[in-house]
C-alpha cells in the first residue's frame, strides 16, 4: 500500500489519542504539589507518600490482590476443562445451554450479576447455611464466575486452532491420554492460558459493581474504595494509584506480549525445522 | 463386581465428572440466580433480614404460596422507571453508534497496516481497557470539571468566559460511555475485517469500482457479523451501566442500572430490584441471543 493519506489511517490516531490523552493528564497531575487537582503548582511526589500511608487503601490492595489472583486461577482451571468440553464435543446434551452460560456473561450488565448472585448467596445461606455471611469467599466465586466465561472463550479459541495431529502421534507412540493432555495439548495452549489467567486478574481487580453487591463486611475490596473516594470527586491520592495501576498494566500487558510473541515464534520454528 | 451393571451408566465416570466441573459452577452461580431474581421479584417488601417476604410459608397447618405482581404493576405504573428504560436504551444505542463512527475506521486501518505491525496496533487499541475502567471513567472527571482542564483551556484561549458546565451531564456520560466501550468495538471488527479475501477488491476494481464504492458494496456488508458483534458488546453491558452515569450524569441521566442500584442499597427494596432487573433481562435477551449467535458463527464458541 502506498503511504497515500488515509481517512483510516487518520481516525485510528486521533482514536488512540483520544484513549491515551486523559489517562496522560492522569499522570501529570499525579506529580503535582497543589491538592486542586487542576492547577499545576510544581513536581512532587508526595501523593504517593500519602498513598503508601493510607492504611485502608493499602489493605485493600492486598485484599484485591489476592481474590483476584485466586479467581483468576480457578476460572482458567475451569475453563481449560471448559473449553475442552466445547471444542473436542460437538454434539452433547446441553451444550446450546452450556455455550449460552459462556457467552452471556460477557455482556450481561453488572448490576444484574451482581444482584442475582447476592440473592442467590442470600437464600443458599437461609437453606443450607452455606456461605454463612458475605465476604472475601463470596467475591471470589463471582469474580471466578465472569472469569471463567472470558478465560474459555480465549482458550476454546486456540484450542480450536491447534492442529490435532500431534495428539493422535502421541496416542499412537503408546502415551495414555492423561499424559498426552499434559505433555503435548498443554504446552500448545499454554499461550492462551497466560493471556487468560492476566485477563481474569485484571477483570477481578477491576470490578466494582458486583462485589459490591456480593461483599461483605471486612471485605472491601481496592476499586470499591475507590469508588467511594471518587464519588465525593477528585483527589490526588486516587491519581497516584491510577499511575501506578497504569504502570503496572502497561509492563504486564508489553511483557506478555512479547513473551507470547517469543513462544509463538519459537513452535512455529520448531514446526518448520521438524 | 457389577451387580447393577445398569447403574454404571448413571454413576458419572471420573473423566466426565471432571468435565462436568466448568458446567456445574455455572449452572450453580450464573443461571440459578436468575430463579432467585424471579422468586424475589414476586415478593413483597418487608422489615426483616433479607428485607422481603417469603413465598411458601408453613403457617398452623396451611401451606401458604404468596406471589404478589404488585412489584410490576408499580414499576409500569410510575412513569419515572419507564423513563429510566428508555433513557437507557436510547443512550446505549447512541452509544453504540458513535462508538461504531469511530471504530470502524480504526479496525479499518489496523487490518489494513502491514501484517507484522498489525498486533502492536491492535495491543495500543486493547491496552487501555486493561487498566482499570474506575480511573478511566474517573479520569474525566478532573478533564470535565469546570474548573477542569477543558474549560481552563478553552477560557485561556479565549473561546469562551464562562467554564461550560460539562460534568453531570448526559454529554459526560456518552464521552465516558464511547471512551470505555470503544476498544470492545474495534477488536471483533478488526477479527472481522482481518479475515476479507482482498481478490474480492481487486475484482470489484478491475469491474470499475472505485474506492467508496468498493467499500459500500464489497467491505462493509462482509463485515455485518464483526459490526453486529461489536455493536451487541458496547449496547447490551451500557443499557445496565451504573458506574458512568453515576460519576459522570447528573439529575437529568435517570438510567436503569442507576436506578436498580438505589432501589437496592438506598431504600433497600430488594423486591423492586429483582423485579426491575428481571424487565431488564428481558429486553435484552434478544439482542443476547444476537450476539450468542454471531460468537458461535464465527467461531468464537
Amino acid at each position: 500500500m502506498p503511504q497515500r493519506f488515509s481517512f483510516s489511517r487518520l481516525m485510528f490516531w486521533v482514536g488512540i489519542a483520544f484513549l491515551y490523552v486523559p489517562m496522560l493528564v492522569l499522570v501529570v497531575y499525579s506529580f503535582n504539589e497543589s491538592r486542586l487537582v487542576t492547577v499545576w503548582a510544581g513536581f512532587s511526589g508526595k501523593w504517593y507518600v500519602e498513598l503508601f500511608q493510607d492504611q485502608q487503601i493499602m489493605t485493600a490492595v492486598w485484599r484485591s490482590l489476592q481474590i483476584a489472583f485466586l479467581s483468576a486461577s480457578a476460572a482458567v482451571v475451569l475453563a481449560i476443562l471448559g473449553s475442552l468440553i466445547m471444542v473436542r464435543h460437538r454434539n452433547f446434551k446441553g451444550r446450546t445451554l452450556f455455550s449460552g452460560m459462556i457467552t452471556a456473561p460477557l455482556v450481561m450488565p453488572d448490576v444484574i450479576i451482581g444482584l442475582s448472585m447476592l440473592l442467590l448467596f442470600v437464600a443458599m445461606g437461609q437453606m443450607i447455611g452455606w456461605p454463612e455471611n458475605r465476604g472475601m469467599l463470596t467475591v471470589w466465586i463471582a469474580h471466578t464466575t465472569f472469569c471463567l466465561a472470558y478465560s474459555t472463550v480465549v482458550i476454546s479459541s486456540r484450542l480450536r486452532e491447534m492442529d490435532r495431529s500431534l495428539e493422535e502421534a502421541s496416542l499412537d507412540l503408546g502415551a495414555n491420554q492423561i499424559r498426552t493432555f499434559f505433555q503435548v495439548t498443554l504446552p500448545i495452549i499454554a499461550p492462551a492460558i497466560v493471556s487468560a489467567w492476566l485477563l481474569s486478574f485484571t477483570l477481578s481487580l477491576d470490578d466494582v459493581v458486583i462485589a459490591s453487591f456480593v461483599t461483605g463486611p471486612g471485605a472491601t475490596t481496592l476499586p470499591i474504595e475507590v469508588f467511594s473516594s471518587v464519588r465525593l470527586g477528585v483527589t490526588p491520592k486516587i491519581n497516584a494509584l491510577a499511575t501506578l495501576i497504569i504502570a503496572a498494566v502497561s509492563l504486564v500487558a508489553i511483557g506478555s506480549w512479547y513473551l507470547t510473541k517469543r513462544m509463538n515464534d519459537r513452535v512455529s520454528a520448531q514446526l518448520a525445522t521438524s | 463386581m457389577n451387580t447393577y451393571p445398569t447403574l454404571k451408566k448413571f454413576v458419572p465416570q471420573g473423566r466426565y465428572t471432571l468435565m462436568a466441573a466448568p458446567f456445574l459452577w455455572l449452572g450453580i452461580f450464573f443461571l440459578l440466580p436468575f430463579l432467585f431474581v424471579a422468586k424475589i421479584s414476586v415478593a413483597e417488601g418487608a422489615l426483616a433480614i433479607p428485607p422481603y417476604t417469603a413465598l411458601i410459608e408453613w403457617l398452623d397447618g396451611v401451606l401458604n404460596i404468596r406471589v404478589s405482581f404488585y412489584n410490576f404493576q408499580w414499576l409500569l405504573d410510575d412513569p419515572l422507571y419507564i423513563q429510566a428504560y428508555w433513557n437507557s436504551i436510547k443512550m446505549a444505542f447512541w452509544s453504540t453508534v458513535y462508538c461504531l463512527l469511530i471504530g470502524y475506521p480504526m479496525a479499518y486501518a489496523i487490518a489494513k497496516a502491514p501484517k507484522d505491525k498489525q498486533t502492536v496496533l491492535l495491543l495500543l487499541v486493547l491496552l487501555p481497557s486493561w487498566t482499570s475502567f474506575l480511573i478511566r471513567v474517573y479520569a474525566w472527571m478532573g478533564l470535565l470539571k469546570n474548573n477542569g482542564l477543558i474549560n481552563n483551556a478553552l477560557m485561556w484561549l479565549g473561546v469562551i468566559n464562562e467554564p461550560i458546565q460539562m460534568l453531570n451531564t448526559n454529554f459526560a456520560v456518552y464521552i465516558g460511555v464511547v471512551y470505555s466501550y470503544l476498544p470492545f468495538m474495534v477488536l471483533p471488527l478488526y477479527a472481522n475485517l482481518v479475515k476479507h479475501d482482498n481478490s474480492l477488491l481487486e475484482a470489484a476494481a478491475d469491474l470499475g469500482a472505485g474506492h467508496i464504492k468498493r467499500f459500500f458494496t464489497v467491505t462493509f456488508p462482509l463485515s455485518m457479523n464483526g459490526v453486529i458483534a461489536g455493536s451487541m458488546l458496547v449496547f447490551i453491558p451500557v443499557v445496565g451501566e451504573y458506574v458512568i452515569p453515576e460519576l459522570l450524569g447528573g439529575t437529568e441521566t435517570i438510567m436503569i442500572g442507576k436506578v436498580l442500584w438505589q432501589e437496592f442499597f438506598n431504600n433497600r427494596d430488594w423486591p423492586v430490584a429483582s423485579a426491575l432487573a428481571l424487565i431488564m433481562v428481558l429486553i435484552l435477551l434478544v439482542p443476547i441471543g444476537l450476539f450468542h449467535r454471531i460468537q458461535n458463527k464465527e467461531g468464537g464458541l
